[in-house]
């Protein structure tokens, strides 16, 4: 009659609480890691257990939830994911952007605009973006609440210097309501300018790292750059070879052992959304008829 | 009939459901400041303590967060039996160390900077103020601006302190270190986390 079962989206009320609690303030205080007693989740170290405990404390049953790993809804770990919270939560699951009220995501911000009421959820692997810089935690947390930025923008300048443009070009850096710099996950940086006045909440979780932050809608978040050396996004040579999109970010595949080769949306719900309204790619002259075949 | 009276009200009907309920009205309230958002009704309280409150403390509070109690509050015996039952959070007289501080008399609120305000290197370290106030429907208008307001929002509410807003403004000059505000009127709830500022008054 009883049959054993989860807590309702895994985790225990005392560690939703705990979670809930850093969310709070890391909702006031934007971009500022709050730290939190990170679990240990079923699934190891960056697979996403931080945006899975952030995901878990807030999920509730008339949530509909989409994960995507580097845009695309069906590799291993969006769909272990999308399965875990199925399962633990009972929560509906979809992969389009549109009808989804959760959306997990590993490095990818999805290409449709997102509304207000969305919370986007970040899989964050080192959330302090001047760790690469000064290893000592106490510095870093010194060199935040002084708002001393300088080393960041001598790391820009040292790109310039040597590329002759600034060659980051993921986990790019930003300052989020002009006081704290911020790493947005090691997004691509053509997602940067997504995240600035969005206006949907955006939460980040760093499991092993044991930090939470956040970014509340509407809310500035500038990328770090020079006058003369303006913050730009990435320019694609070619359109989507198979739903012809030119404003997505694309992925390279490797289409045989020949040197072929590929560009595709990133973004897996964004490109099938095209096609199926009769966009067509140069790859994809055939209309896509699964259905069709008799 | 005594004992029955003594008898401690009850909390959330469905602790889980409840409790993830309520936080995702207080998560966004606090992502969107100055917009009166409800939480569901039917949770058990003490008499004089407000719906919203209660929610809050049966969804915030364990034993990890000291609470603090203004005069009234804490003069009610009910009150803290309830919280010790149903939460287990300590109760503490010095404001400086709370997590939460609930006041249900806000025209006696004392100086802000009495409650813990943070530290610069752990800024998150501060108290969230719940403050029991008599109307977020009506009143004299304010408007504010901040992360979380697309532009200005108003709302109109009768708030004590009278001068809160003015005391309100060390957050500006205490960033990133500060006090969040939730505003509490029955079941409606409204956030002012410490990004919060009054763009006009009036009206």
């Amino acid at each position: 009659m009883n049959a054993p079962t989860y807590n309702f989206a895994y985790l225990d009320e005392q560690t939703k609480r705990m979670i809930r609690r850093a969310i709070l303030k890391a909702i006031a205080i934007p971009g500022y890691q709050v730290p939190f007693a990170s679990r240990e989740m079923p699934m190891p170290y960056g697979w996403g257990t931080g945006g899975v405990q952030v995901t878990a404390a807030i999920l509730g049953p008339d949530d509909v939830l989409k994960v995507i790993d580097q845009g695309s809804d069906d590799t291993t770990n969006a769909i272990s994911i999308r399965k875990f919270f199925a399962k633990t939560a009972g929560v509906a699951t979809t992969t389009s952007t549109e009808a989804a009220t959760v959306i997990q995501t590993r490095h990818r911000i999805p290409e449709a605009p997102l509304q207000e009421g969305q919370v986007l959820v970040y899989q964050v692997p080192i959330p302090e973006p001047l760790r690469f810089l000064e290893p000592r935690e106490t510095e870093t947390r010194r060199m935040h609440a002084l708002a001393e930025y300088g080393l960041m923008h001598v790391k820009l300048y040292e790109d310039i210097a040597r590329f002759g443009h600034i060659a980051t070009s993921y986990a790019y850096p930003v300052k989020v309501n002009a006081r704290y710099v911020m790493d947005p996950s090691p997004t691509p940086k053509f997602d940067n300018p997504k995240m600035d006045n969005c206006p949907a909440l955006q939460l980040f979780g760093a499991g092993r790292e044991k930090r939470i932050y956040a970014i509340p809608p509407y809310t500035s978040v500038v990328s770090l750059d020079f006058e003369d050396h303006p913050f730009t996004r990435y320019k694609f040579d070619a359109p989507c070879a198979l739903c012809g999109a030119e404003d997505s970010y694309l992925d390279e595949i490797v289409t045989d052992d020949k040197g072929s080769r590929m560009f595709v949306c990133s973004d897996t719900d964004y490109c099938e959304g095209r096609q199926a309204a009769g966009h067509r790619g140069t790859q994809n002259a055939a209309p896509h008829k699964e259905g069709a075949h008799v | 009939m005594q004992s029955l009276d003594r008898a401690l009200q009850p909390g959330f009907a469905d602790k889980v459901l409840s409790a993830q309920a309520t936080f995702r009205t207080v998560m966004e309230a606090m992502a969107r400041p100055g917009q009166v958002m409800q939480v569901e009704d039917g949770v058990g309280r003490p008499p004089s303590m407000m719906a919203g409150v209660a929610a809050i403390a049966l969804t915030l509070f364990d034993q990890e967060t000291p609470i603090w109690l203004d005069a009234p509050l804490s003069g009610a015996p009910d009150i803290g039996a309830w919280l010790k039952f149903h939460t287990g959070a300590p109760i503490v007289a010095d404001p400086a160390l709370a997590s939460f501080a609930l006041v249900a008399a806000p025209e006696q609120l004392p100086d802000l900077r009495s409650f813990a305000l943070g530290s610069a290197d752990y800024p998150d370290r501060s108290t969230t103020l719940v403050l029991q106030v008599a109307s977020l429907s009506v009143g004299p208008m304010c408007q504010l601006r901040g992360p979380g307001i697309d532009g200005t929002v108003s709302l109109c509410a009768s708030i004590a302190p009278a001068d809160l807003f003015a005391r309100l403004s060390i957050n500006e000059a205490l960033f990133p270190r500060g006090i969040d505000v939730i505003l509490v009127d029955g079941r409606s709830l409204v956030a002012m986390p410490r990004t919060t500022r009054l763009a006009a008054a009036g009206g």
